[in-house]
């Protein structure tokens, strides 16, 4: 099977470890990974904060880069909430405005083909044990967007559960957001701050060393505030813990 | 804190203030945790819950579609059972006839029900400007109109408050308004409930005029519904000659088969019960039983003008349960006050901007005042996608005019990220210069900085790793 990589934007410029991962990961269950040079970002911070026609190139340029895959498998939850719940809402604008049905066109064409990492391995591929090796202890946190928007239920926590060496640690109050919400974190910092407080708070409590989530942006800001306090606890995309194996184990990429 | 939302500050300011602040935070976090646990299981007794939802979601928004037939239907059937009906714009002329019939009646008090749309006009002030004194009888809207504060909950307008704060307020303020308070008044909730009933009994008894408003407005028989814990609005509905209800258009329901979807929805979704203790239903006037006059003042006060927009008119839908404040993170740790009106959290920052428009500093700051987390959405019990509305406002403040440096910042990532080169030389960049970068930023990036370390930039991005490695 040959699939797209949508590595992100985020992950390719900040935590391209991730995308190398994902890319290990798949080609370890037989996969053919492509990356269309093309890409860059799906809009979604334009988006959300009020700039819809920012977004609209963004959205054909990720329409083009990614036609003709059956599968464009994204690591990153909000990024596929983003194509498949607001692309189809932009074109359908453009349409209304008089703009003609093109952007809509692309964007239902592409919204049902672009899957998130946990989906495509337990949906399409029908995996739960990947066989990797982690010997910590993990708590993870759902973010917002896979767990509500995406509906990724407890996907993420059957791949982790058939982790071996791995312990998984109940995080409380893990449906909580975590206070990022891309440029809320620093438009109501204090809020977001907070949030994170709480979150951080909780996450030391489960006695983790790992934080896992799905969604390096949410990872980036609970990292930050981590990394600001010395914490002892280490923030990681679900796709490095799946990528590592006995005899590749998981190392710090940078 | 002052009983006015006016020339409040921008919510970020005003939710900084109020995150500094433990005890609220830890008031708010107790009382909407609390409930936020029991609604859930409340609702979680029901198994039809989704088909509920979703035709409470048709059954307003069939009804908002139709809202001039309904309205008129509505018109027709009250004035046949005995009551009058006026028609009231906006906040100005919906003050200014309940202020007129209250004079025509010749009293200069009034007892009231809880009720939004009578906060959201204003119009205790705007009474008290014409000599007429308003009592609020809501066990909560006392404590708050005592404490000469502000509502900072839609059901729970106190819940910033704790017990020995109450307690003050009662002992201090509530000679200057009637009864006073027990001497040797505790902070019990049996000793503050009674002191709370003994002073209202005392404006009950009294009361020749009472002004309410109405969760519901049935077109079919013309009879109007409000549904309470206390039983305060019960005394109020029902014994003074004279009730004035002010209601909002959109509460209007077409038959009572559609009250019965409500009837279930909103005590589940606000108090999380299966049925709320006091369900008081009246149809005009009924001689020698209740009022005998009945004054229904239907309000606009900006409602068509979200009805014809096509994403916010969904806003409408609210029932005002507040599920939605109950589950909110940042409502948990802003607190109500920080919203600038008399509908916070979720629901508030897309009504509020909608009905009073975006031009002051605190309404433009509304629509940001989320992280798009979905929880909301996730609760409502008419299924307002609030996320979608949110963003659909924030480009509206963007349009604008926005903030220059954001508008600036989202052109420049505009450019790079439709020109991969382009993005390619940024990262190359910032991955050689990675050494330099600074732990805190100055100017606006502090905002990022005062919590957060700035990400650390990797050596090479992917992009890089993938021409190496794999082409």
């Amino acid at each position: 099977m040959r699939v797209a990589l949508f590595a992100t934007c985020v992950n390719d410029a900040l935590f391209p470890g991730t995308a190398v991962a994902t890319v290990r990961l798949l080609e370890r269950l037989g996969v053919t990974v492509d990356f269309p040079a093309g890409q860059t970002c799906c809009g979604q911070p334009q988006y959300n904060t009020g700039y819809r026609g920012a977004c609209e190139p963004l959205v054909r340029r990720t329409a083009e880069a990614f036609a003709g895959y059956d599968h464009v498998v994204t690591p990153s939850g909000s990024c596929v909430a983003m194509v498949r719940d607001n692309y189809p809402r932009i074109g359908a604008r453009a349409a209304a405005e008089g703009r003609g049905t093109q952007l809509a066109d692309l964007a239902t064409e592409l919204a049902p083909r672009v899957v998130e990492l946990t989906e495509f391995l337990i949906d399409v591929l029908g995996v739960e044990d990947v066989g990797a090796h982690f010997p910590h202890t993990v708590t993870y946190h759902p973010s917002c967007h896979g767990l509500r928007l995406l509906g990724l239920g407890d996907r993420p926590r059957r791949l982790l559960s058939a982790v071996k060496g791995l312990e998984l640690v109940e995080l409380p109050g893990a449906e909580e957001c975590c206070g990022f919400g891309g440029t809320f974190a620093v438009k109501n910092a204090a809020v977001s701050a907070a949030m994170a407080e709480d979150k951080i708070a909780n996450a030391l409590g489960t006695g983790a060393r790992v934080l896992c989530g799905a969604d390096n942006s949410c990872l980036l800001h609970l990292g930050a505030t981590l990394r600001r306090r010395r914490a002892p606890l280490r923030p990681l995309h679900l796709a490095e813990i799946l990528a590592s194996t006995e005899a590749h184990p998981w190392r710090p990429s940078r | 804190m002052t009983g006015t939302f006016l020339g409040m500050p921008a919510f970020p300011q005003a939710a900084a203030r109020a995150v500094r602040d433990g005890q609220l935070r830890a008031n708010l976090r107790h009382a909407t945790h609390t409930i936020r646990d029991k609604r859930a299981r409340a609702v979680a007794e029901l198994d039809d819950w989704a088909q509920l939802r979703a035709a409470g979601k048709a059954i307003k928004d069939h009804t908002l579609r139709h809202l001039d037939r309904y309205l008129v239907q509505l018109e027709e059937t009250v004035t046949a059972a005995g009551g009058t009906v006026h028609w009231a714009a906006d906040a100005e002329e919906a003050n200014r006839i309940v202020a007129g019939l209250v004079k025509a009646t010749g009293q200069s008090e009034i007892v009231k029900v809880k009720s939004m749309a009578t906060q959201e006009i204003e119009l205790n002030e705007a009474l008290a400007a014409e000599g007429i004194t308003a009592y609020e009888t809501d066990l909560a809207e006392l404590i708050v109109q005592l404490g000469d504060d502000r509502p900072s909950h839609i059901l729970v307008p106190a819940i910033h408050r704790n017990r020995a704060e109450i307690r003050e307020i009662f002992a201090e303020r509530m000679a200057a308004w009637g009864r006073p308070a027990p001497r040797g008044l505790t902070d019990s909730p049996a000793e503050l409930a009674e002191a709370a009933r003994l002073h209202l009994r005392e404006k009950f008894l009294r009361a020749e005029v009472a002004v309410s408003g109405a969760n519901f407005m049935v077109a079919e028989t013309g009879t109007l519904v409000v549904v309470e814990s206390e039983g305060n609005g019960r005394m109020c509905l029902t014994l003074p000659r004279t009730l004035i209800s002010v209601v909002g258009i959109e509460k209007v329901v077409p038959t009572w088969r559609d009250l019965e979807v409500f009837l279930q929805l909103l005590p589940h979704s606000s108090t999380a019960e299966r049925m709320n203790p006091y369900t008081s239903l009246w149809t005009g006037t009924a001689a020698g039983d209740g009022p005998s006059e009945f004054h229904l003042v239907l309000l606009d006060n900006g409602r068509t003008t979200a009805l014809a927009d096509r994403i916010g008119r969904q806003a409408l839908r609210c029932i005002r349960c507040s599920a939605c404040l109950n589950v909110c993170p940042v409502y948990e740790r802003a607190g109500g006050h920080a919203y600038g009106s008399v509908y916070p959290g979720p629901i508030g920052a897309i009504l509020t901007p909608q009905l009073r428009g975006t031009a002051s500093p605190v309404d433009a700051s509304l629509p940001y005042a989320s992280s798009l987390c979905g929880a909301c959405y996730e609760v409502c019990p008419v299924a307002i996608d609030i996320p979608e509305v949110l963003v659909h406002l924030r480009e509206r403040v963007a349009e604008q005019g926005g903030h220059p440096l954001e508008r600036a910042a989202m052109a420049a990532a505009g450019f790079v990220l439709d020109h991969p080169a382009a993005l390619t030389v940024a990262e190359r960049l910032a991955g050689r210069t990675r050494a330099l970068h600074p732990r805190r930023l100055p100017g606006p990036g502090r905002a990022w900085t005062d919590t957060r370390d700035l990400p650390e930039v990797p050596a090479e991005p992917f992009r890089d790793w993938w021409r190496r490695n794999r082409t």
